[in-house]
């Protein structure tokens, strides 16, 4: 009675690529906090179709009006520094998608997310793909992710990585990665480990489903 | 007054007198009260409405005193965000009222004249004990969402803290977990005004057949002000001069704002009662949710298992953002379910009872929503 079922067992319309693979690590029926959740394409897939207690925190007003007149259960707030109210293990998953590069913190920000959440998701654009590197030493200029309207100046992203840089840091942080993704220049998808020594160059967006390798204690 | 008011009106705490906060009983107890929609079978889609401090049961209909639509019209009613084809919206006068349900006008059984200033000061948590006893004589085990602006957000936030398991939803709008120092400061101002009226005789005005109309219209006139914001009223008065061209030299109301104020105050005594009043406005003065749970909000909401959407204006200054944030962090810290909503106006705290349609698109999704999840039909 609680729960909405997928309207006559339609399959879910179509999601962004990266969503639908974040969706995918999700198990149905478990709590969720999406961090940076925008319009709330996600949060709204979560709910509809995999029964998820999903909840969203969004820094821009339009964001959060849009989520919540969509019937989301979400919180204007900023990923910074809003996390540290929730209990620990509040939720399933913490999902940072998109978002990590446009935080102010974000080494102590995955901290936060792996205290409230018992795994973690994180999709970032990956700042080692040839691309990025050709623009740079070729053309000279920094890269930007948000669209050609955007510069170096006024861009939110302030925290940039490359997939390897991401790996390092899971390291230091005694994480696990469960899976790690590659969204390649071609838009596929395919696990890391099996693209081999080039991954960092290949892969356009990097997504990884993390839990801590020690649990904390009680 | 009361045998006037239409509308429903039921007498409760019959058996057993309602204990209120300041250890008095009181029983039995006459509720007034509204209904719009219909209850359906399964009792799942009663919606509260708890008004604000100078509201009434009168949420959508010609108000019988005033002739004026109800004072949520905008919102309420076939086809509206809170939509009585698919809702049964129920609304009382709450306790210490003076549109029907017991109050300072009301007779004191022990004498048969108005109570006046011995009737027991009350709290918002007596408010809401009595509405629990209204729903238990309509038969509502558990209302599908408790939603109210200013003094009614606090009610709402009374009864999730209350009464969880027979509340799914609820809306707080415009208010706060405790009335601020400053709030305290302005209903002071308003008492002041009302008791240094020499027709409010001490509170017994009503059997000395005096009112204090010019007290209590001072007092709504100061409150007033806190009800809009400066750019709004700089928006719709300026400076600019009422019936004439130019200042009088005098204490006539040359501007339009003291036009405006004398208004809003003589209205205001044609429908209001001034011991009334005293007592809501001292009911809001005590309300703090966390000086119950050792001063920790969150302690309040643990466990919960309602689901929240708050909603602020930016403009308003009298219950501003930063208390609605507080009720949210407080709920974030025990992971409850909760949205909250901040629209940009500059329409002050009363825009949640205007037209705003931010406001109204929102609430109409969360209600949606919270629906679905409640298993109601779709409208």
């Amino acid at each position: 009675m609680n729960r909405r079922a997928a309207p006559d067992g339609a399959p879910a319309p179509a999601i962004r690529r990266d969503l639908q693979i974040i969706a995918d690590m999700i198990e149905p029926g478990s709590r969720v906090l999406d961090i940076g959740c925008g319009d709330g394409a996600l949060l709204y897939h979560l709910v509809n179709f995999k029964e998820v207690d999903a909840r969203g925190i969004e820094l821009s007003q339009a964001g959060v009006n849009s989520c919540v007149s969509r019937g989301l259960s979400v919180i204007q707030g900023d990923a910074d520094k809003d996390l540290a109210d929730y209990p620990p293990g509040a939720f399933d998953y913490a999902v940072l998608s998109q978002t990590l590069q446009a935080t102010r913190a974000p080494r102590e920000l995955l901290g936060q997310l792996l205290r409230i959440a018992t795994r973690v998701v994180v999709s970032f654009t990956n700042f080692g793909q040839l691309g990025i590197r050709w623009r740079l030493v070729w053309e000279g200029r920094m890269p930007v992710i948000g669209g050609a309207a955007e510069r170096w100046y006024d861009t939110e992203n302030i925290h940039l990585c490359t997939i390897r840089d991401f790996q390092e840091l899971c390291q230091d942080l005694d994480v696990v990665a469960e899976r790690a993704v590659s969204l390649d220049l071609s838009g596929r998808a395919r696990a890391i480990a099996r693209i081999g020594p080039f991954a960092n160059l290949r892969s356009r967006q990097g997504i990884f489903l993390l839990r801590r390798e020690h649990a904390p204690a009680p | 007054m009361q045998a006037e008011i239409p509308g429903n009106h039921v007498r409760l705490a019959t058996e057993e007198p309602l204990r209120l906060d300041c250890g008095v009983e009181l029983g039995p107890v006459t509720v007034a009260y509204r209904t719009y929609g219909t209850l359906n079978p399964e009792r799942s889609n009663a919606i509260l409405v708890c008004h604000a401090l100078t509201g009434d049961q009168f949420v959508a209909e010609t108000h019988p005193v005033t002739g004026k639509p109800g004072w949520w019209d905008l919102l309420v009613g076939p086809g509206k965000v809170l939509d009585t084809e698919r809702y049964f919206v129920i609304c009382s006068n709450v306790l210490g009222g003076c549109m029907g349900t017991a109050g300072p006008t009301s007779p004191d059984p022990a004498t048969g004249e108005p109570y006046g200033l011995d009737f027991p000061v009350i709290t918002v948590s007596d408010m809401v004990n009595l509405q629990a006893l209204l729903l238990d004589r309509l038969g509502i085990e558990q209302l599908f969402c408790v939603i109210g602006g200013s003094m009614g957000g606090m009610q709402v936030l009374e009864w999730a803290v209350r009464y969880p398991e027979r509340v799914f939803a609820a809306v707080p709008i415009a208010a706060a977990a405790r009335h601020s120092s400053q709030n305290i400061a302005f209903n002071e101002v308003g008492r002041q005004a009302i008791m240094a009226d020499p027709d409010w005789c001490h509170g017994d005005y009503l059997r000395q057949g005096s009112v204090p109309t010019r007290g209590l219209a001072v007092a709504r006139m100061a409150a007033h002000i806190t009800y809009l914001s400066d750019s709004a009223l700089h928006r719709k008065f300026g400076r600019r001069l009422q019936g004439r061209d130019a200042l009088s030299f005098g204490f006539d109301a040359d501007f339009q704002v003291e036009s405006y104020l004398r208004h809003q105050g003589s209205s205001f005594v044609e429908r209001f009662d001034a011991n009334s009043y005293l007592y809501i406005t001292r009911a809001m003065d005590y309300f703090d949710i966390a000086s119950e749970h050792d001063g920790v909000l969150a302690r309040a909401f643990a466990g919960t298992s309602v689901r929240f959407c708050l909603f602020s204006f930016t403009s308003d200054w009298l219950f501003p953002t930063n208390e609605s944030r507080e009720v949210v962090r407080a709920l974030n810290a025990v992971a409850a379910n909760v949205s909250f909503v901040e629209v940009e106006t500059d329409k002050g705290h009363d825009a949640f009872l205007l037209d705003e349609p931010e406001f109204a698109t929102t609430l109409r999704g969360f209600l949606d929503g919270a629906g679905q999840h409640r298993g109601l039909a779709a409208p």
